[in-house]
């Protein structure tokens, strides 16, 4: 059924007994043309893409536990592309645009707030690094303003502008960055492509693939049976090494845990989202008023799907450093969420070297932005066999030739990036 | 997190620097050194890591450690056999 103002009157009319099922809970069948493991936002995109775009329909997406249940509900809902280098810069911004209009094109309501990003920063330095970036935005054709400390004050009055230490001296603004509602997201991308013939089948564990004589790739071994596939793509960054494994493959990935907290509801008061430059700390405001946020990763292998103290400490220094009010709100939650911590600090979109195996994986701790482009150009690569022209950099074998995308250019070090 | 440094106790884990892995060894010519740098097992599991006790006494450990619980089960010094 269509959301819409129409038919919501109607149900009002009715009680509200007639909505159905957003999508089918489908069970296995014996074969499909593709078949997409991991039903997280990129699964999920991945499959509508397909269907919607490529007009492939005849696909499976399957999911351990239930979808949305992984890194898609445990990340901190923000979305931007403000990043510098030309391998990650237009395909961020695809997604930015995919972001854009994902309400209409899915008839969701998936509560994309374009509120603004804003990344500050405290020294000489950093503002020439921040103006670097800004104007490599711009040169893609991407909003960026270089703020100045009276106008970010005028935004954010509570920061702590004259911190002796990491003094505010200003921020990169990007206005059409934001934030959306995952679960949406999820239900959103789960309810179209369903309604497009897609079979999304829950608490069905991927246990080992289907091999010919060649070696090739034909379908996977399930926790509900055997699946034949024309063609298999993982999109299941934290486990990727795990799942790759199982057909034989290692990955330049590392997993680690990154933490996320939530506040007590507060009335309106963070505009949009902010991140301080001087230490790792992001914020935004959800729509029920708590603050939401993050910073570093914990920084040895992990797929506990929690972290320990010494992070959360170092996070909440962040935040008192920059905005000392918020030591009055209470802490409500904290969660753990397993990445894919590539190499480079980017992802991989592209073949394996086992004919049939695609690969979607190395989010870092940045997916969550990416799904709608990362969702389309995995359908190109899986429709199509070759690379989408805003993922071509996003090679598994650029680690073999150099070709890395180091936006922090830190190395082969991923707990760093 | 506690780690069993063998010359200090039981500490906790803010006074070590972790250096990950410990499996991959540095191959003697340029053949190997692609996986060498990049490529990882990465197990949900038991994994052996290289430690440094950076605010303790300086000594570089290789831990057991299960990636799954987060649970350490032994550390010995590298200095004593511990390095590859």
């Amino acid at each position: 059924m269509r959301y819409s103002i129409l038919n919501l009157a109607r149900q009002a009319w009715r009680g509200h007994t007639g909505w159905g099922r957003a999508w089918r809970d489908a069970a296995p069948r014996d074969g499909y043309d593709v078949v997409i493991v991991g039903g997280g936002g990129h699964g999920l995109a991945t499959a509508y893409y397909l269907a919607k775009v490529h007009g492939i329909t005849n696909v499976a997406l399957l999911e351990r536990g239930w979808i949305g249940g992984g890194n898609a509900g445990r990340n901190t809902t923000i979305i931007r592309s403000n990043y510098a280098l030309p391998g990650n810069e237009p395909f961020y911004e695809w997604a930015m645009q995919l972001w854009e209009g994902l309400e209409q094109e899915l008839n969701y309501n998936a509560m994309v707030s374009q509120r603004g990003v804003l990344n500050l920063f405290h020294s000489d330095a950093q503002r020439d690094a921040y103006a670097r970036r800004g104007n490599a935005m711009r040169l893609h054709g991407v909003d960026a303003q270089l703020l100045g400390a009276d106008t970010v004050r005028a935004m954010a009055p509570f920061l702590d502008f004259d911190n002796a230490r990491f003094p505010v001296q200003g921020g990169l603004l990007q206005e059409r960055g934001g934030t959306a509602r995952h679960d949406a997201v999820n239900w959103g991308y789960a309810r179209a492509a369903s309604a497009l013939g897609v079979d999304i089948i829950q608490n069905c564990e991927v246990t080992g693939f289907l091999r010919d004589g060649a070696g090739a790739i034909t379908g996977v071994e399930t926790s509900r049976g055997a699946i034949r596939a024309g063609k298999v793509g993982l999109a299941v960054a934290g486990m990727s090494s795990e799942v790759a494994a199982k057909a034989g493959l290692r990955l330049p990935i590392e997993s680690h845990v990154l933490q996320a907290f939530v506040s007590e509801g507060l009335k309106p008061l963070i505009p949009g989202v902010i991140t301080f430059g001087a230490g790792h700390f992001y914020v935004s405001q959800s729509d029920k008023g708590g603050l939401v946020f993050g910073g570093d990763i914990d920084g040895y292998n992990s797929y506990a799907q929690r972290g320990n103290l010494p992070v959360v400490e170092d996070v909440c220094e962040g935040g008192m450093a920059l905005m000392p009010m918020i030591g009055r709100a209470r802490l409500l939650r904290s969660w753990g969420g397993i990445m894919d911590m590539s190499m480079d600090g980017s992802p991989i979109i592209d073949h394996t070297p086992i004919p049939g195996l695609y690969l979607n994986a190395g989010w870092c701790y940045g997916g969550f932005k990416a799904t709608p482009a990362s969702g389309w150009c995995f359908a190109h690569l899986l429709a199509r066999d070759e690379a989408h022209e805003t993922a071509r950099a996003f090679t598994l074998d650029r680690f073999r030739t150099g070709h890395l995308i180091d936006e922090k250019g830190v190395g082969a070090q991923p707990n760093l990036h | 997190m506690r780690i069993p440094c063998p010359f200090c106790g039981s500490r906790d884990s803010r006074e070590f620097v972790t250096r990950g892995d410990a499996a991959p060894t540095r191959p003697d010519s340029e053949e190997g050194m692609f996986a060498y740098v990049y490529l990882r097992d990465n197990p949900a599991g038991a994994l052996e890591e290289w430690w440094y006790h950076a605010q303790g006494c300086r000594q570089w450990l290789r831990v057991s450690r299960n990636t799954r619980t987060h649970q350490v089960s032994g550390a010995i010094l590298a200095c004593k056999g511990g390095a590859a």
